[in-house]
């Protein structure tokens, strides 16, 4: 197990090294660097005031001899400054992770214990229409455009009833937790809409398979209770493949959710991505991706783990 | 009290349902009990703008949306107000040859400059109770002068060959030319020394160390009649009364400036209350604030301002088919501009017939005009060598299709409608147009600097009586001896043009200086070397209750007046 660890993480870290390297050439091959939009806004620049600030902003040099600078700091841990928040990227980067890992994190939690009830209620009594009726509303949060639902959502409870606030973090007397709270709702709700049905099919499938399996029909012969049956044993053997569904899913707690986002003014991982792209900042874009795709590949060898333990046939070695 | 009543009722509907639903509604009754208690009175204003401002250094990288924020907390020299005239703001007097403040002078290499004297107001006040002197003009001078400091518009700083300082309030400054704009230095914009000078020792961090990144909520770094007191990156500003303000009282006691980035929830925002308004300046696009209005104008009370970008069409002069300048006229005569407008705007934006806004006081109606006229549009393109084949396009003598690629920012839904109407009309005379959109910062950073396209649809945006050089002038022309700077990105070289140009910008008669706009105007109106549309208006959605905000329509927002805006009673 420690072998198999230990492998994982130097495949891990050689990753990253190849992603970064992916990541920086690619934003680099985007057309319109930052002072090519400087050049359109202000007529009166000259070539040498364009050569100057090119300098100034570490755009000058050739993309590799850029990345090699980059990455000779970052190994000498400092992640350089954002060139659009004009502020160190660790600084710059903490808020929005924050209120990504608060969003995404309640709604993520909310979404599976939504879909494991719903999942293994309707696996238990396939084809009723228990069963149909939640197939239907999981193809329904899944089909549904994430921007439509919370437009939708916006209307109805912060326009028309006027019971929660129609985006932001807080509002204007910021109130404290209870305000933080408020402004969390809809998007946590669109969030979470937009994500049970595709767990709850894979639960529901997950537990339908386990459900068929020889040891449960054991179980039961035993005479074991039926909520034993289901939770000690069903749902064991259920929540490997589930595992490897959470496990991707995890990224997202640090990329953010782009468009709920913009949709309720709430300033998180996708958008900050998204403007650090656009505009070219390469360091703030670079590390967030980075940290993205670190803590996708994390969750990956934690639920590589997490099977050894759920189902006893696995090993490593 | 109130919660209780609530927790009763909501186990009251739990009881009653049975169900998932009644626990939803518990949930939501429950949520509702948490909302404030609406205010009273109107001492809070909360505005919803499509931007964030990154970064608050009023002398870094100019952005529409700091510029709005800025107008609350910062005070600038000079600016254009709502009657398009240039006044003093934190100055006492605008310096003139009458009142003796600006005096001719002789430069060594034989030129005309300028001094100029400027005395800033003696109330004037930093945030944090330090006055403004002229130790902030030194500063801002040398921070602005040192080519390490990325403070944008070098060239202000050029122009200014020295600072004379004469005493705590007063100052000279000399420029090296004479132009009949020489009293506006409104990009000259101050800066704290007091805080400010400590963050420049390394001048090329400074951008970096900037207090205005590094502590934006530090009350010395405004002296307008609002400071910053709470900044959320990507999420809102909230300001409140700058204490040190000598100026008439600010009207809220708190105003939260909030991003709202998608217009969708921008609208959703103000009805439900959550933002009050949206200004021009960085509000809703004009058709979905049309739209807007027509459902929901008679809760607010919508302002529409014609401004100063000019939206055009401009033509790739090095592709052969548009140097024919008969082909351009044709382009131009076969466009229905009056319907377009009215159909798409309703009236709201004023179709263009040259480069100059009918408010700007340069302005001119004696250019030729090209109304609509389909028949002469497809006889000068027959005449251009241009014949229509029988499956509706045209081809010259070469066989070559007259196909031209038709560029705008995409994502704009304005522009993109525009786009199809454009598309369509200019198919009926012939003309095939390929739509090919690309993101605004490709189209501004890359295809129209490099001259990459045919023909590419967007806006120019100047300030009052702004002389064309930057977009007409044969020396802008982009290319790779000049690093692509310019803005002349058609190509447009014609001697007339750069004579009336190099003139105008030093001629201090206003009749003179009058003669030559006009005769710009019918040279571009004569040339087409783009195609003029319209000339943008912003609207501006604002709750019945506020009074006093008069938008300006010119690149200085409304907010610099924000001491005028009042609750209605």
């Amino acid at each position: 197990m420690i072998r198999f660890t230990a492998i994982r993480l130097i495949e891990i870290a050689a990753m990253l090294v190849v992603m970064s390297f992916v990541i920086y050439g690619l934003i680099g091959l985007m057309p319109g660097d930052p002072i090519d939009l400087m050049m359109a806004a202000d007529p009166h620049l000259t070539s040498a005031d364009l050569a100057r600030l090119k300098e100034l902003y570490g755009v000058g040099q050739p993309l590799i001899t850029r990345y090699a600078a980059w990455a000779t700091a970052v190994l000498h841990g400092d992640l350089g400054y954002s060139r659009l928040f004009a502020a160190p990227v660790t600084a710059t980067l903490l808020p929005p992770l924050g209120n990504s890992l608060v969003l995404m994190g309640s709604s993520f939690v909310l979404a599976f214990a939504l879909s494991l009830g719903l999942g293994i209620a309707a696996a238990r009594r396939p084809r009723s229409r228990f069963d149909a009726a939640v197939n239907f509303t999981a193809f329904a949060g899944v089909s549904l455009p994430t921007f439509w639902l919370a437009l939708i959502l916006i209307l109805v409870f912060a326009e028309s009833l006027h019971w929660l606030p129609a985006g932001g973090m807080t509002g204007s007397d910021n109130d404290g937790l209870a305000d933080r709270l408020r402004h969390l709702v809809l998007p946590v709700a669109t969030l979470t809409i937009a994500s049970v049905g595709s767990y709850t099919r894979y639960v529901r499938a997950a537990m339908r398979d386990a459900l068929g399996q020889d040891h449960i029909r054991t179980a039961r012969a035993k005479g074991a209770s039926e909520a034993r049956v289901i939770w000690r044993h069903a749902l064991r053997s259920a929540l490997v493949p589930i595992t490897t569904i959470l496990a991707l899913s995890f990224g997202t707690l640090v990329s953010g959710a782009l468009v709920t986002e913009q949709m309720f003014a709430y300033p998180g991982m996708g958008k900050l991505i998204f403007d650090a792209v656009m505009g070219n900042d390469y360091n703030l874009a670079l590390t967030a991706l980075l940290l993205a795709t670190a803590v996708t590949m994390a969750a990956n060898l934690a639920a590589d783990l997490a099977y050894a333990w759920l189902d006893p046939r696995v090993t490593y070695r | 009290m109130q919660l209780t009543r609530v927790l009763r009722e909501a186990w009251r509907v739990v009881c009653r349902a049975r169900r998932g639903v009644g626990l939803a509604a518990a949930w939501l009754m429950l949520l509702a009990s948490l909302l404030p208690a609406a205010a009273a009175e109107h001492d809070e204003l909360s505005i919803g703008i499509v931007q964030f401002p990154v970064m608050l250094n009023p002398n870094i990288e100019a952005v529409a949306a700091k510029s709005y924020v800025l107008g609350f907390t910062t005070r600038p020299f000079t600016v254009f107000d709502a009657d398009w005239k240039l006044v003093c703001l934190i100055c006492t007097e605008l310096p003139s040859f009458e009142n003796g403040r600006a005096v001719r002078t002789q430069l060594p290499d034989g030129k005309t400059g300028v001094d100029l004297t400027y005395t800033i107001r003696p109330d004037a006040t930093w945030g944090d109770g330090v006055p403004v002197t002229t130790d902030d003009v030194k500063f801002t001078y040398e921070a602005g002068r040192n080519k390490d400091s990325a403070i944008s518009n070098a060239e202000l700083y050029r122009r200014i060959l020295s600072v004379e300082i004469k005493d705590d309030k007063t100052f000279i400054l000399h420029f090296d030319r004479l132009t009949y704009e020489y009293a506006a230095i409104d990009d000259f914009v101050l800066l704290p020394a007091h805080l400010e000078r400590p963050a420049f020792a390394d001048p090329a961090q400074y951008r970096l160390r900037t207090l205005y990144a590094t502590d934006p909520t530090n009350p010395g770094l405004y002296n307008g009649p609002y400071r910053v007191s709470e900044l959320v990156q990507g999420s809102h500003i909230v300001l409140v009364p700058n204490e040190h303000w000598a100026g008439p009282k600010p009207p809220f006691r708190r105003i939260t400036i909030r991003a709202i980035e998608n217009s969708a929830a921008l609208e959703a925002n103000l009805l439900s209350g959550t933002v009050d308004m949206v200004p021009g300046e960085m509000g809703l696009p004009l058709d979905e604030a049309l739209a807007f209005d027509k459902q929901h104008g008679r809760d607010f009370t919508i302002v529409y301002k014609p401004g100063l970008s000019f939206e055009h069409v401009d033509c790739n002069l090095a592709v052969p088919a548009l140097a024919d300048r008969n082909v351009r006229e044709a382009l131009l005569l076969g466009l229905d501009r009056a319907t377009l407008v009215k159909s798409l705007f309703a009236d709201r934006q004023s179709v263009a017939d040259s480069f100059v806004e009918p408010l700007d006081k340069g302005f001119t109606d004696q250019v030729p005009r090209y109304p609509y006229d389909p028949a002469k549009a497809q006889q000068l393109l027959e005449g251009a060598g241009w014949h229509l084949q029988p499956d509706g396009k045209r081809k010259n003598g070469d066989g070559k299709t007259l196909s031209l690629e038709l560029t705008t920012t995409a994502g704009n839904h304005s522009r993109e409608l525009v786009e199809q109407v454009l598309q369509s009309q200019w198919q009926k005379i012939g003309v095939d147009i390929r739509i090919h959109n690309e993101p605004a910062r490709v189209l501004f950073g890359e295809t129209v600097p490099h001259r990459r396209f045919e023909l590419a649809m967007y806006a120019w945006s100047s300030a009052p009586e702004n002389e064309p050089r930057s977009i007409f002038h044969s020396k802008e022309i982009p290319s790779a001896d000049n690093a692509y700077s310019g803005q002349n990105a058609v190509g447009y070289d014609n001697p007339e043009m750069d004579r009336i140009i190099d003139t105008l910008e030093t001629e201090l008669d206003r009749a003179k200086r009058q003669a030559l706009w006009a005769e710009a105007q019918v040279l571009y109106a004569t040339d087409l070397p783009s195609l003029p549309l319209y000339f943008r208006s912003d609207a501006f959605i604002l709750p019945k209750w506020l009074g006093g905000l008069t938008p300006t329509g010119n690149q200085f927002p409304s907010t610099l007046w924000v001491t005028d805006w009042s609750v209605k009673p």
